[in-house]
C-alpha cells in the first residue's frame, strides 16, 4: 500500500455516532462479509492435503495417501474425491477399500479409474 | 504403568507397545475452579482452581503451610528441544511446577512439508510432528496427569500446507488443541492463501468434531512488526477472520481461544497502552476465549528483564481475563529454552495469578478514561475492514500489503506484508469439487455428493469405518530412517545411564551445558574476551557470552556464559552428606510449649564473631527463639567462668559456647574449662554444653567433654532439635 497520513479524523466520522454495541455489531457483520465468499470457496474446493487427509481417514497410511493422491492428481480426477475413487473401485471390483487402495499403490486398477471417471461419465 | 515421583521417566517403557496404544480422552480439558472463599492454609482464595496432587510450589511456600494454590486459568508450557524424548521430561517438570497445557513447537520447515512425516528424526527449534512422537508424547502425558492429579492438554499445530491431514493425525492421537490460523500461513509461511483457506476450513471442522481447541496465530503480527503497538486495529480484524471462519467451519465458540500478546513494552507507557488493548479485544470478542501470552517480540538476553516485564503481562490477564495463560521462557532471547527457565516462566505466572488473587473485586478501571480510546481502537479496525471489502476482499487486501504495516491504521507506511493471491507454495495446487465429488468419511467439511441409494448411519459405514470411529483402523508406522530416529539417540544415554555417569545439563540428557556467570571490572569487550578465556582456563569446552549487562562503561560488566563440561562424574563415588536430623516445626513449637527451656549463650574465649550464634538464637533469623527457647545472651569474649556462674544463676537447661578453631588450640582449652568448671561447680549432670562455629564438629565437640558440636550451616532449626531430644 501506499504511504498515507492517519486521516482517522475524517474516515471515523460516520462511526462517531455509534453506540458501543453497534459498532461490535458492525464489526461483525464487516467480518462476516469478509469470510463469506472465502467459506464458500472451501466449501466448492479441494486440495492435495485434503485428500489425503480423507484417506488417512479411510485408514491408509501417510504414504500409501501420498503416493494415491499423487496419481490422481496427475490423472486430473482429484476433482472427483481420491476416497470416492477407491471406494468406487473397490465397489465395482468387489473388494475392500484398503484392498483396493494397496493394489492401486501398487499401480494396478488404474485402467478402471479411466474406464469409471473419465469424461464424467459416472454424475 | 505408573510414574515414581523418586525415578526418571522410563523411555523404552514409554516406547514399548506404542502400536496398540489409544489415547484416553480427545478433546480440550478445563481446571475445576473451586467455590469462592476456599481455604488454602490459613487463607481464603477466590480464583483457584483444585490442587495437585504432587506438585513443587513456589519458593517462599514453605513459611505458610507449603500450600500451592492452583490459578483457575490453564498454564501453559512450550517445549521445544528437538528431540521427543527429551521434551516429555521437560513435560513432567512443567507438570509438577502448575502448566497442564503443554504446547510442543515445530521443527523448523515442517509447515513446507506437503504431507506427514514418520519416526523420531530429530528436529530444529522444535520437534518434527510424527504419529510416533505424538503417541509417545500423549501416552508420557498420560503418566504425568496421573503422577500430578490433573488432565494436561496436549497441544502442537495445524498449519503449513498439510494442514487437514496433520489435522485428522491429532484427531487420531488424541491432540487436545492445535494453532489454526490460515493467516499465519499466508503472511508469515509464504504459503498461497488460496490453498491455506481452502485447507483451513477442512482442518478446523476435524478439530471441530473432537472438541480440540484451536488458537490463532494473530500475535505472530505483534511479533513481526517493528512497532507493535501500531498493528493493533490489524490484530482486531485478524482475530475476527479467524474466529468467524472457524465458527463457519463448525467450531463452537468456546473452543476458540484468541491468542493475544500485550504488544507493547517497557520503556513505551506500556501498561495503559496493553490495558485499552486488551479490554477493547475482550468486549468486541466477548463470546470467546482468551490465550494470554507474554511479549516475546522486545525480549532481550537478560533473563530478569524479560521477567518483569512477563509479570506484568500476567498482571494484565488478571485485570481483564484469561482462560490460559501461557508462559515464554525468559531466555528465549538467547537460546533455545533450557529445563530451568521453562520451569522459570510456569511459575511467573503461577506467582502473578496467585498473588493477584480476587484483584478484580478491588480494583476498577476508569470507565471515563479508557471508553474514548476503545471505541477509537474498535472504530479503527472497522475502517480497516471497510477498506478491505472495497479492494475486493481478503485476497485482495493481502495482496496489497494491508497487514503488518506499522502505521497505526488508517495511517500507512507501505512496509506491510504482501502476498500474491495466485503465489506461493502450493499455488494452483487448489481443484474445484466436481458435481460427482465424494469423501466417504466422517466429519468432512463442505460439499460431499454422498450416494443416494446406500443405507448408513454415519458416513463412515460406506467403508465399515474411518479411523476416527475405529481407531483400529489406523496404520502405525514405526521409522522410515535407519540412522536419525530415538533409538539411536538412546543408545548412548542407556549406555551413560547403565554405568552411573552424571553430566549436567540444560536442554538434552548429558548435553553437558552450564552457565557461569561474572562481573569483570573492565569495558564491555575486555570483560567480554577475559571471561572466555576464563573458561578456557577452567578446561571448559565450547564457551559462549550469552548475555551481558554494563554496570558502568569501565567500573565493570556482568558477563554470563554457557560451555560445556568435558567429563562425566560417577554416581556411585558421590558421598551424600549425613542428612541433619531434624524434627518438624509444629513438634519444636509443642515440646518448647510443655516443656519450659531456658539457655545461656555467648562467644567463648577471645572471639569477638556473634553473628553466627546470633542467627542460632533469634526469632528474626529462625533462631531457637522461634521454637520457644528463652535465651540468656552473654555478649563476646566471655570467660567459661562466667558462662558457668550465668548458667547456674538462671537455672538454664543449656549452655550454647560459640568459638573460633585457633592455631593454639585455645578452642579445644575452653571446651575442657567449659567441661571441668561445671563439674567442679556440681551443674554438669543437669546442663548440656554445645559448642558451635564455622569449624566446629561434633566429633571434636565431643572428644572436649561437650555433648554437642555444631558446625557451617547450622540453624536455629536444628539445635532446637537436639535440645528437644536430649533435654529430660
Amino acid at each position: 500500500m501506499e504511504p498515507r497520513k492517519d486521516d482517522f479524523e475524517v474516515r471515523s466520522k460516520k462511526l462517531q455516532k455509534m453506540t458501543d454495541e453497534q459498532l461490535d455489531n458492525y464489526f461483525w457483520e464487516l467480518v462476516e462479509k469478509v469470510v463469506d465468499p472465502m467459506i464458500d470457496m472451501a466449501s466448492k474446493n479441494t486440495s492435495q492435503s485434503i485428500e489425503r487427509s480423507v484417506l488417512l481417514r479411510m485408514g491408509f497410511n501417510s504414504m500409501q495417501a501420498k503416493e494415491l493422491v499423487n496419481k490422481i492428481f496427475e490423472k486430473n480426477l482429484l476433482s472427483k474425491g481420491a476416497g470416492h475413487i477407491v471406494w468406487k473401485v473397490a465397489k465395482e471390483n468387489n473388494i475392500s477399500v484398503k484392498e483396493a487402495g494397496e493394489k492401486m499403490v501398487d499401480g494396478q486398477l488404474w485402467d478402471e479409474v479411466d474406464r469409471i471417471f473419465k469424461g464424467g461419465e459416472n454424475v | 504403568m505408573k510414574l515414581d515421583p523418586n525415578k526418571n521417566l522410563d523411555i523404552d517403557n514409554i516406547l514399548k507397545d506404542l502400536d496398540k496404544y489409544r489415547p484416553r480422552r480427545k478433546g480440550w480439558t478445563w481446571r475445576k475452579k473451586l467455590p469462592p472463599g476456599t481455604k488454602k492454609g490459613d487463607f481464603e482464595f477466590y480464583d483457584i482452581s483444585e490442587d495437585l496432587k504432587n506438585s513443587i510450589p513456589l519458593p517462599t511456600a514453605h513459611y505458610f503451610g507449603n500450600i500451592d494454590p492452583q490459578p483457575d486459568a490453564v498454564i501453559t508450557s512450550e517445549i521445544a528441544s528437538g528431540r521427543f524424548e527429551e521434551d516429555i521430561r521437560r513435560m513432567r517438570m512443567a507438570a509438577w511446577h502448575g502448566a497442564d497445557h503443554i504446547m510442543v513447537i515445530r521443527t523448523l520447515g515442517q509447515s513446507h512439508i506437503d504431507s506427514l512425516i514418520e519416526g523420531t528424526p530429530e528436529g530444529i527449534g522444535g520437534i518434527p510432528i510424527t504419529r510416533k512422537q505424538l503417541r509417545a508424547s500423549r501416552k508420557a502425558c498420560d503418566l504425568i496427569e496421573d503422577e500430578v492429579g490433573r488432565p494436561i492438554n496436549f497441544h502442537s499445530y495445524v498449519s503449513g500446507v498439510a494442514g487437514p491431514e496433520i489435522a485428522v493425525l491429532f484427531a487420531e492421537e488424541g491432540v487436545n488443541a492445535a494453532h489454526q490460523d490460515p493467516q499465519y500461513n499466508v503472511l508469515y509461511r509464504g504459503i498461497n492463501p488460496i490453498r491455506s483457506f481452502v485447507d483451513a476450513a477442512v482442518a478446523k471442522h476435524i478439530m471441530a468434531e473432537e472438541g480440540m481447541l484451536q488458537i490463532d496465530g494473530a500475535h505472530n503480527a505483534n511479533a513481526s512488526a517493528k512497532k507493535a503497538w501500531n498493528v493493533m486495529p490489524e490484530l482486531l480484524v485478524q482475530h475476527g477472520i479467524n474466529s468467524l471462519y472457524s465458527v463457519k467451519a463448525g467450531m463452537k465458540k468456546e473452543n476458540i481461544a484468541l491468542s493475544t500478546v500485550p504488544p507493547t513494552t517497557v520503556p513505551s507507557p506500556e501498561f495503559r497502552m496493553n490495558l485499552i488493548y486488551a479490554m477493547t479485544l475482550r468486549e468486541v470478542f466477548k463470546d470467546y476465549k482468551f490465550r494470554a501470552q507474554m511479549n516475546t517480540r522486545y525480549i532481550e538476553s537478560d533473563l530478569f528483564d524479560a521477567t518483569r516485564v512477563h509479570v506484568l503481562n500476567t498482571v494484565l490477564s488478571k485485570l481483564t481475563s484469561a482462560d490460559i495463560q501461557s508462559t515464554i521462557t525468559p531466555d528465549e532471547g538467547r537460546n533455545v529454552p533450557w529445563h530451568i527457565n521453562s520451569i522459570r516462566g510456569v511459575e511467573t505466572a503461577k506467582h502473578t495469578m496467585v498473588s493477584l488473587d480476587d484483584i478484580k473485586e478491588y480494583v476498577q478501571i476508569n470507565e471515563e478514561k479508557v471508553r474514548p480510546q476503545i471505541r477509537d481502537l474498535k472504530m479503527r479496525a472497522i475502517l480497516m475492514l471497510e477498506e478491505m471489502i472495497e479492494k475486493g476482499g481478503y485476497f485482495e487486501a493481502v495482496e496489497d500489503g494491508m497487514f503488518v504495516d506499522n502505521g497505526y491504521y488508517p495511517e500507512r507506511q507501505g512496509d506491510g506484508i504482501a502476498r500474491p493471491k495466485d503465489g506461493g507454495i502450493g499455488a494452483g495446487s487448489v481443484v474445484p469439487r466436481d458435481e460427482d465429488y465424494m469423501a466417504p468419511v466422517c466429519n468432512h467439511f463442505g460439499y460431499n455428493n454422498l450416494p443416494k441409494d446406500e443405507e448408513y448411519d454415519k458416513v463412515c459405514d460406506l467403508i465399515g469405518g474411518c479411523t476416527l470411529h475405529n481407531p483400529d483402523k489406523i496404520q502405525y508406522i514405526d521409522e522410515l530412517d535407519e540412522t536419525d530416529n530415538v533409538e539411536q539417540r538412546m543408545s548412548n544415554y542407556r549406555e551413560n545411564k547403565k554405568k552411573g555417569l552424571i553430566k549436567p545439563e540444560v536442554e538434552w540428557s548429558h548435553d553437558g551445558v552450564i552457565q557461569i556467570d561474572m562481573t569483570i571490572p573492565d569495558t564491555p569487550e575486555y570483560a567480554e574476551a577475559a571471561a572466555l578465556e576464563i573458561c578456557k582456563k577452567m578446561n571448559l569446552e565450547d564457551p559462549q557470552v550469552i548475555s551481558k549487562t554494563v554496570l558502568h562503561p569501565s567500573e565493570g560488566t556482568y558477563v554470563e556464559i554457557k560451555a560445556k563440561v568435558p567429563f562425566f562424574v560417577k554416581r556411585d563415588e558421590l558421598t551424600l552428606p549425613k542428612k541433619p536430623d531434624v524434627m518438624e516445626p509444629e513438634e519444636l513449637f509443642e515440646y518448647f510449649k510443655n516443656r519450659k527451656v531456658k539457655v545461656v549463650a555467648g562467644t567463648v574465649g577471645n572471639d569477638e564473631h556473634n553473628v553466627g550464634l546470633r542467627e542460632i538464637l533469634d526469632i528474626k533469623h529462625g533462631g531457637i527463639e522461634k521454637y520457644g527457647v528463652k535465651y540468656t545472651y552473654l555478649g563476646t569474649s566471655v570467660p567459661p567462668e562466667k558462662m558457668i556462674d550465668a548458667a547456674i544463676e538462671i537455672g538454664a537447661d543449656a549452655i550454647l559456647a560459640s568459638m573460633i578453631v585457633t592455631h593454639n588450640d585455645i578452642h579445644i582449652e575452653s571446651m575442657k574449662k567449659l567441661h571441668e568448671l561445671a563439674i567442679e561447680k556440681g551443674i554438669r549432670d543437669k546442663v548440656k554444653i554445645i559448642v558451635g562455629g564455622t569449624q566446629i564438629n561434633n566429633d571434636m565437640a565431643k572428644a572436649n567433654g561437650m555433648d554437642a558440636g555444631f558446625g557451617r550451616g547450622t540453624k536455629g532449626l536444628h539445635v532446637a532439635t537436639y535440645l528437644a531430644k536430649n533435654l529430660d
